[in-house]
């Protein structure tokens, strides 16, 4: 075999190895959903959405978790949405180029690779104690809040860089101000990139576990939540609890309530595919 | 058309009425903007929270228990009659989670990135590389069940005297979940590579595989680096993962057979029991927090730093 030939052949099968890396995360994806799947459809029926939590596998439910849930990501979205657009729309349009904005951007990325957990920490002391908000949903939601805000900022800068200076330069021409720039051309243009980042972050905080757990969220909750002042659970914390316990029947009902989480999961992700695909086809520069 | 008393009073009202109109539109736009202003700085408070929060809960617990006890005593009892208050135990296990984690998920990342921007065609290129991300979007409780459930038990029949509980199952499960974190920057950083420079390498007769390696790789390197150090940085703060899987057992140990628990099982662990706030006990998670957090910081700042570096080199 020539020198030349070898290097061929060494190259193919270094191209087989990478696609195989590049496929085996796939493959482990698709086997874990197969797994659950197996596991927790047969588990899936309207009593265990509506039923509440058991000490008998069979009777357990996820009604409260499914409701905590309902409740806090709402309440979230409401809290950090405004204020990431807010922060976003500032650094990309008014921040001029200071120490104080680097500080700044450098604290935003940071944050992004602070552990959840921590949020939780700084959750419990601050809304949950110093506020006096104890265990509550409104507590929940705020932590949550600080914990997608990183993700949301970044979503929404990346949103408004899109939108082409021209437009803005064109405003300016006709005498607008900056904010009549931003509120009347840039945002709306802008506005299906931040929806889908908006879904995206949402889709992290509705499978966030650990800054629950941190203050305090409960994991037996055997009530409807009817104001944000409750006690609450939400499905992590519902999964997580029925996971760590040994009873095999258990295990299948945490199978169920993933599916449920997926589902949900699911669906917010594809309708941020959706809004993305349908904003590209509207806007042709 | 001469100007009437009563036309010459209409304009200049009309003048100041304006004039009033446009100051109140400047101070609208200063209101805004200190507004906007404000929101962003959100995100300073929420850091110095985040500091001041752990200085004030961690520097009482630093007066009844010595730094020294702290980082040099080999054992972590603070819930039992005999207490220990050495973090050890707790740093060595999120230590042996997070490598295993990055050992399995830097070749494997690396190899998918290279993949991805070297050789895969456009259209496979925006196929599996969404389907990857998929990968980081799926909750860490469901990565925990699967390695409880699902990974342990198929290890065990290889490695018969793994532990229920055990670092192995817990690292590979949050080494596959943190892949799809090092593919994307990796590939982002390989694809900053000019073509020019795969270009002169072609027309010097290399291979796609020596052009990757040798020319590609080298160039994005610090790009690479930086997404091995935040994947790490990613290992180290998970939680659920290694709460569910990993144990509650601290040990010094560097055997991924047994059963661990990591600094943030540990602050899941005091969490979820009735340990009352304001004791030495309770504190113990404002200190471990800390220690979580000044590793991340350092892993999250150097990352950050390198990515601003090569981003300036290739713009």
């Amino acid at each position: 075999m020539g020198h030349r030939q070898r290097r061929e052949l060494l190259g193919k099968l270094f191209e087989g190895i990478a696609l195989a890396a590049t496929v085996f995360g796939l493959l482990v994806l698709a086997f874990l959903l197969l797994d659950v799947a197996r596991r927790g459809l047969g588990v899936l029926s309207w009593s265990f959405l509506t039923s509440y939590p058991s000490r008998f596998p069979e009777q357990a439910g996820i009604r409260s978790a499914l409701l905590g849930t309902v409740w806090v990501i709402p309440l979230t979205a409401l809290f950090a949405v405004p204020l990431g657009v807010a922060a976003a729309i500032y650094l990309e349009e008014y921040a001029p180029r200071n120490r104080l904005t680097r500080l700044i951007e450098l604290n935003i990325n940071n944050l992004a690779g602070v552990p959840s957990i921590i949020y939780g920490l700084l959750g419990l002391e601050l809304f949950v104690r110093a506020m006096r908000l104890e265990r509550s949903i409104l507590a929940g939601a705020l932590t949550l809040s600080l914990l997608i805000l990183p993700i949301l900022i970044t979503a929404s800068r990346e949103a408004l860089r899109a939108v082409p200076m021209s437009l803005r330069e064109a405003a300016f021409a006709l005498g607008a101000t900056r904010w009549q720039v931003i509120r009347h051309q840039v945002l709306p243009v802008a506005f299906p990139g931040i929806l889908t980042g908006m879904i995206l972050a949402l889709s992290r905080a509705i499978g966030e576990t650990a800054p629950l757990i941190t203050i305090g969220a409960l994991t037996f909750i055997a009530f409807d939540p009817k104001s944000p002042f409750d006690k609450f659970t939400v499905l992590p914390i519902q999964i997580f609890n029925w996971v760590s316990r040994p009873q095999a029947g258990f295990h299948a009902r945490a199978a169920g309530a993933i599916l449920v989480l997926l589902a949900a999961l699911l669906s917010m992700n594809g309708l941020a595919i959706y809004l993305r695909y349908r904003s590209q086809r509207r806007y042709q520069w | 058309m001469g100007l009437t008393a009563r036309s010459v009073v209409e304009i200049s009202t009309a003048r100041l009425q304006r004039g009033m109109a446009a100051r109140w539109r400047e101070w609208g736009e200063l209101a805004v903007q200190a507004l906007l202003f404000f929101a962003a700085m959100v995100s300073v408070f929420t850091t110095i929270g985040i500091v001041a929060v752990l200085l004030v809960e961690a520097l009482p617990f630093f007066q009844q228990v010595s730094l020294k006890e702290f980082l040099l005593d080999p054992q972590w009892t603070p819930l039992f009659a005999q207490k220990h208050f050495g973090i050890m135990p707790l740093v060595a296990g999120t230590f042996l989670t997070s490598a295993v984690a990055v050992a399995l998920a830097m070749p494997v990342g690396l190899l998918s990135a290279i993949y991805l921007s070297e050789y895969a065609s456009p259209r496979v290129r925006a196929v599996l590389k969404p389907a990857l991300e998929i990968l980081a979007g799926i909750p860490t409780v469901v990565y925990g069940y699967f390695a409880l459930l699902t990974v342990t038990p198929l290890l065990k029949r290889i490695i018969p005297d793994l532990e229920t509980f055990n670092a192995l199952s817990a690292g590979l499960t949050m080494g596959v979940m943190i892949i799809p974190l090092i593919s994307s920057l990796s590939e982002d950083a390989l694809y900053a590579v000019p073509s020019s420079l795969r270009e002169a390498a072609y027309a010097l007769g290399a291979t796609r595989l020596e052009v990757a390696v040798r020319v590609v790789i080298p160039a994005a390197l610090s790009g690479i680096v930086a997404s091995f150090i935040l994947a790490a940085s990613r290992a180290v703060g998970e939680t659920m993962i290694v709460a569910i899987a990993a144990g509650q057992r601290p040990t010094l140990t560097l055997d991924p057979r047994r059963a661990i628990e990591t600094m943030t099982a540990y602050i899941v662990q005091v969490s979820l029991g009735d340990t009352p706030h304001g004791t030495l006990e309770f504190r113990t998670i404002f200190a471990v927090g800390l220690v979580l957090f000044l590793i991340t910081l350092v892993l999250n700042l150097i990352a950050i730093r390198i990515i601003e570096r090569y981003r300036e080199v290739y713009r």
